[in-house]
């Protein structure tokens, strides 16, 4: 019976991020477009997009392998089994253990990867570009998280991000220096891993500094509407991960009953609705920067990061 | 038993040597050479690993062969057991890769006859349990696979490879020679048991430990000792390449093992720092360096060096751990480290494999000269592709697990009283996940630039696919890097002999654990399930490719690449190695190769190409090694003199030097 509960509520958590995902993009979306007082699309925009990509045919490069074709369910995977395993509305999920807050970097590590790999597979200036600009991004942005992680694991004592996220919601934590600069550093590679203004920005194209959309310019049809969810998968990823570990509250603990799943929701939707707020307004109040501009951007990530680390080895009490 | 059977395997391919250069011009001598080796590798292996999962007790035996009424003292503990399954898969699998590439070799007579003595002479360094055998059979593994690194003599950078390789490696062994005279003492305690029954003083453990740093270290490719790895492994062939990048480095980090955690006694605590300075340094050295290269073979010798420091980092911790008596995390991070040996040796040589076969293929290791053979080769592409993720240490595949377990050890020493640990560790970690998202960065590079895309000569576009051995071996590599990353439980079992008789205590057991999966310490803390990663991916992916299968439009043309609608004709619009990694370069490079790059835009009207010039400086090479050998030659051209003397200052000469000598004799008593 608990073992039917725990498989319901984790699918339920696998559905719930997977439905939520394209409404949170278009959510964002409408906010940076309200406060630069426009109008916007509509919420359900994206879903709208994804159903229209689905409808139409591939249009496939004449030079791309079949590598190219397998790529995006390779991505999809890897993004979907990783949002499954951070705790949204409840914590103690089932298959929690079968990979820590490590193995969830390393799985959108693979994500990356193979992206990146589609970019070179066409074979065009375009894709190489965004593939190269993109492991750029992610060989300072990828330490600059297991930094974050590693200070999170040293304070609760464990990388299982469900015992993690309960311990942040246990009143042991306290305000702690170190806890404030992984937040910090989380919160740059975060906007760094999601192609967020001034990294990257996802709602251009054609521009030479665009990274995430020239990887993916030669994909069309079913495979572009793949790529696209996966992408909004990775945006509300991150949102939750920052939620659950640092503003934990109204989680529901492992053992809580099923009425009280309904407040667990209902807070994650709140905090997922400030989270897009705050990135819409961040969005909007700062510039893009050139490409060269971005290692530094990371490596203070990556120094706040090492910092915060440091703090936890030498001294138990920051 | 097991030892006997061995040793009789060791016998036959040292027999087979001798036969190869008889035979070695007749076309059936490189199945014949290639295809024994693999039986006798096979029938080791199987005796190596049935006596490291049976955890049988130590066997000992002394042959009547070298020093006069010493004999060679042999033997086979866990330790052992666990490299020659490393060293015997290796050698199985290379010689299986060369059953069909070795076809393609145009003189199989300068490498038949060295291939089965190389082998021997690793499993012989492997066995030895004394320091007269251990150096004659660490000598003996450097000059064959020296011979190996000059069979292809006439070409002028393997001659500059073969020197380097021959001075470094006598360099290592005079290390080593010293170190192992450190421990044997006034008495000329010789034999292994001997000195570990020895338990020599704190003074002479640390000096042994800085020598047998330098020694297998400078054969492991430790950094600064690796110069010559990235020139003699590209050099040889390429199922030689991936012998010495795969296990000989391997065989290197046993000497290193043996010598520190089992013969040098206690450890100091600041062992480790020397340990994991070094180690950090090699890690991400290792990995900057390959991505600045386009060969193929030698990038992925590069990455060899980046591996090895990983290796390192776990040994560095082990050595800390042991030394604060936190006997478990030492069991943890020992662990970790034999445990990326092996995955290393497994992915590394399928990676040479490949390389091997792109080789042979199409004559090319120049990147810049491949491309979309992923269209000509689709199974060696594949398996490739499979190497290329596991070592960029991406899950479910074995080399996530190794990395994962380093990582656990790192969070684990918080607990080290020393502040110098406490300062450098964290450190160790950043260069660890540094080291480890450019290395996928590099893979990308090479995966990328090689396989896919458009050909960029014409004999990338007229590559064919490989032979079915060359497939065979590479496939079965592959498979064990999938086994390895979802069942890696299995394996942190097997080797828990070895952590039990090295540190005196071993991980929990892990089959026992649900689901297959690994608890390095305890479940709340931390845990892994490489299986279930595994299977939730192919169920999303198959779930995805089935909802999109019934909703969606299956509907697909072909048609030129779009590129924002000026699709570039010529394949040399793409992107090259060299641009892949310029911003990397630009990032990491201006620091630490001082790379510039310069561009010469000739002006309007003058038909002459633009030229982007890149200048990238070895400062390793640069600042250490050349004032060295500038000194070396400046020495010999004063010292030159003395050979043009008249008899009677060369009588003076020797003279002056009897009454110095006998004078330093009189002093000294």
């Amino acid at each position: 019976m608990v073992l039917i509960r725990d498989l319901v509520i984790q699918g339920g958590q696998m559905l719930l991020v997977l439905l939520l995902a394209p409404l949170f993009t278009g959510f964002v979306r409408k906010m940076k477009a309200r406060l630069l007082r426009r109008r916007g699309p509509p919420l359900i925009q994206p879903y709208r997009d994804l159903t229209r990509l689905m409808r139409k045919e591939v249009v496939l490069a004449d030079s791309a392998s079949w590598l190219f074709r397998v790529i995006p369910y390779l991505v999809f995977a890897a993004t979907w089994v990783a949002a499954a395993l951070v705790p949204t509305f409840r914590t103690g999920l089932l298959f929690s253990w079968s990979a820590d807050l490590i193995a969830i970097i390393a799985l959108l590590g693979s994500a990356r990867f193979f992206l990146a790999l589609a970019g070179l597979d066409v074979g065009t200036s375009f894709g190489g570009i965004g593939s190269s600009r993109e492991v750029m991004i992610a060989s300072l942005a990828e330490p600059a998280m297991i930094m974050v992680v590693f200070t999170l694991a040293l304070i609760a004592g464990s990388t299982q991000l469900s015992t993690v996220a309960e311990f942040m919601g246990s009143p042991q934590v306290g305000l702690r220096v170190s806890l404030a600069l992984a937040l910090i550093g989380l919160g740059m590679v975060a906007i760094a891993e999601n192609g967020r203004i001034p990294i990257d920005n996802p709602a251009t194209h054609l521009e030479l500094t665009m990274v995430h959309e020239a990887m993916v310019l030669e994909y069309s049809g079913r495979h572009l509407a793949l790529i696209e969810l996966s992408t909004s998968l990775k945006l509300i990823l991150y949102v939750s991960l920052i939620a659950c570990l640092f503003a934990p509250w109204g989680i529901e603990s492992a053992h809580a009953a099923w009425p009280t799943l309904a407040v667990g929701v209902a807070a994650y939707v709140g905090k997922l609705a400030v989270g897009g707020f705050l990135l819409a307004f961040f969005e909007t109040s700062i510039a893009k920067m050139r490409v060269f501009r971005v290692p530094e951007f990371l490596g203070m990530a990556l120094m706040l990061g090492l910092l915060a680390t440091l703090l936890r080895f030498v001294t138990r009490s920051f | 038993m097991t030892l006997t059977i061995i040793l009789a395997g060791v016998a036959f391919l040292l027999a087979l040597a001798p036969l190869a250069v008889a035979v070695g011009r007749s076309a059936a001598a490189t199945r014949l050479v290639y295809g024994a080796s693999a039986v006798v590798a096979a029938i080791s292996l199987a005796a190596a690993l049935a006596h490291l999962l049976g955890a049988a007790p130590p066997q000992n035996m002394t042959l009547p062969l070298g020093l006069p009424w010493l004999g060679a003292h042999l033997r086979l503990d866990a330790l052992s057991a666990f490299f020659l399954v490393v060293v015997d898969l290796g050698a199985l699998s290379a010689s299986l890769f060369a059953i069909g590439h070795g076809e393609h070799e145009e003189a199989p007579q300068s490498v038949l006859p060295f291939y089965p003595a190389f082998l021997a002479a690793m499993t012989l360094v492997v066995l030895a349990d004394d320091a007269f055998t251990f150096l004659s059979a660490w000598e003996f593994m450097s000059l064959t696979s020296w011979a190996l690194v000059m069979s292809h003599h006439r070409v002028a950078d393997n001659l500059r490879a073969g020197y380097v390789y021959l001075v470094m490696a006598s360099f290592g062994t005079l290390a080593l020679l010293l170190g192992f005279g450190l421990l044997a003492g006034a008495d000329g305690l010789y034999t292994f048991a001997q000195m570990r029954a020895a338990h020599p003083s704190a003074t002479l453990g640390a000096l042994a430990l800085i020598l047998a740093l330098i020694g297998a270290g400078s054969k492991a490719g430790i950094v600064p000792l690796h110069v010559w790895l990235p020139l003699a492994h590209p050099a040889a062939p390429s199922q030689v390449s991936a012998l010495m990048s795969g296990v000989m480095t391997k065989v290197a980090v046993y000497g290193f093992v043996r010598i520190v955690f089992d013969l040098s006694g206690d450890p100091a605590w600041w062992w480790s720092i020397v340990v994991l300075l070094f180690a950090g340094m090699t890690t991400v050295m290792g990995v900057l360096y390959a991505l600045m290269h386009h060969d193929l073979k030698r990038l992925l010798a590069y990455h060899t060096v980046e591996n090895i420091g990983i290796i390192f980092i776990g040994l560095g911790l082990a050595l800390a751990f042991k030394a604060h008596g936190m006997l478990f995390a030492a069991a943890l991070a020992l662990t970790a480290a034999l445990l990326h040996a092996f995955n290393h040796s497994l992915f590394k040589s399928l990676l040479f494999f490949g390389a091997g076969a792109v080789l042979s293929a199409t004559g090319e290791r120049d990147m810049e000269h491949l491309g979309g053979l992923i269209h000509r080769m689709p199974q060696t592409a594949f398996v490739f592709l499979v190497g290329c993720a596991a070592i960029s240490a991406l899950p479910p595949l074995n080399g996530f697990v190794s990395e994962w377990l380093t990582f656990q050890a790192i969070l684990l020493s918080p607990q080290l009283p020393p502040w110098g640990l406490k300062l450098l560790v964290p450190a160790v970690g950043a260069l660890l996940a540094l080291s480890a998202a450019l290395a996928a960065a590099c893979f990308v590079k090479a995966y990328g630039i090689t396989f896919l895309g458009r050909a960029r000569t014409r004999a990338a576009a007229g590559a064919a696919e490989t032979d079915s051995y060359s497939l065979a071996a590479m496939l079965l590599l592959a498979s064990l890097c999938l086994i390895a990353g979802i069942l890696p439980g299995l394996f942190i079992d097997a080797l828990a002999p070895v952590s039990s008789a090295l540190i005196g205590a071993r991980m929990p057991v892990q089959i026992g654990a649900q689901w297959l999966s690994i608890v390095p310490i305890a479940a709340s803390r931390s845990s892994y399930d490489g299986l279930l990663v595994f299977l939730f991916m192919a169920a999303s992916g198959m779930l995805a490719a089935f909802a999109i299968h019934r909703l969606a439009s299956d509907r697909l043309r072909r048609a030129p690449a779009w590129d924002c609608g000026y699709p570039d004709t010529s394949p040399a619009t793409q992107y090259t190695a060299m641009s892949f990694a310029q911003p990397i370069r630009r990032v990491f490079g201006t620091f630490v190769f001082r790379a510039r790059e310069s561009g010469e835009m000739p002006p309007p009207g003058d038909m002459r190409p633009a030229r982007l010039t890149v200048e990238l400086h070895d400062l390793i090479w640069d600042f250490l090694y050349a004032p060295l050998v500038a000194g070396i030659g400046e020495a010999a051209d004063r010292l030159n003199h003395l050979q043009f003397l008249t008899i009677r200052q060369f009588l003076t000469l020797v003279f002056c030097a009897l009454v110095v000598l006998l004078l330093v004799l009189a002093v000294w008593s």
